[in-house]
């Protein structure tokens, strides 16, 4: 939550909050180019990543749990859910 | 409890392999997606009075993987420490790609970026989810969502660029740098 207020805030003042430590930077690049270069893979790699996953369908222990759930409910039962309270 | 009216129950089901790689990209890990999407599933039958036909069904059901996610790690992150390239290891890799080094690095950057830029980056740019749809799930204004992924795609870039520099030209300084060592 804190943090989010911190983002928010320095999305409001456009500024870029600190400097991640962490982060490599890269060495004496400038040029727009590498920059569009990169961002375009970024997108590609994170779609192919994440299309990879959805690519694998319904893994059958859903559909499992989804004719069990049918079956409660035929026969009546009710579908309860811990800590759902309400 | 209402019944679940089969063309909601329909959407659901298709909505589940989407739910999976959100899941996966928050968690790091495919046993605890399946389990988060198990609980979300639970969760969106058992409250499915409450979800509101015409609204968006995909929405709503990350929103509930989301907060569950988030009530979770909460609780996790204290016996848990963060383990860095967890997404990396867990996701089976495509042998015959052939970027398959570049993919790894991806994924490795990913994982090291914080958690709320993460998500925000995935679900606009992997999802396919609106920058309104995506402040929605994660509970919070537009501006935070843009302002989240944009500095995940500019760490992201940061963290490739160093890392694929070599797959650029010989202009490149840093090649120029290390050429010049070799010979």
């Amino acid at each position: 939550m804190e943090d989010d207020q911190a983002e928010a805030g320095s999305a409001s003042t456009g500024n870029e909050g600190g400097a991640a430590g962490s982060v490599v930077r890269p060495l004496g690049r400038s040029g727009s180019t590498l920059g569009r270069d990169v961002q375009t893979r970024i997108g590609q790699h994170l779609r192919a990543m994440y299309d990879d996953v959805v690519r694998q369908g319904v893994p059958d222990r859903f559909m499992t749990l989804l004719a069990r759930l049918d079956e409660r409910e035929e026969d009546g039962g009710e579908i309860r859910d811990k800590g759902m309270g309400g | 409890m209402s019944k679940v009216d089969p063309s909601l129950r329909d959407e659901i089901i298709a909505a589940i392999p989407n739910l999976r790689a959100f899941a996966i990209s928050l968690s790091g890990s495919v046993d605890r997606a399946d389990d988060l999407v198990q609980e979300t599933l639970l969760r969106a039958f058992a409250n499915i009075a409450s979800f509101r036909p015409g609204t968006n069904l995909s929405a709503w059901l990350f929103t509930i993987l989301r907060n569950l996610f988030r009530s979770e790690y909460r609780k996790r992150r204290r016996e848990v420490p963060d383990s860095d390239g967890l997404f990396a290891a867990t996701l089976a890799t495509n042998p015959d790609q052939t970027t398959h080094l570049d993919f790894e690095d991806f994924r490795a950057a990913l994982d090291r970026l914080p958690a709320d830029q993460r998500e925000a980056l995935v679900l606009v740019g992997a999802s396919g989810f609106s920058y309104e749809e995506t402040a929605e799930i994660c509970n919070c204004a537009v501006g935070t969502i843009k302002s989240r992924v944009n500095r995940a795609r500019r760490r992201l870039g940061e963290m490739l660029a160093i890392e694929t520099a070599e797959d650029f030209g010989p202009d490149q300084p840093t090649r120029a740098a290390l050429g010049a060592g070799h010979t």
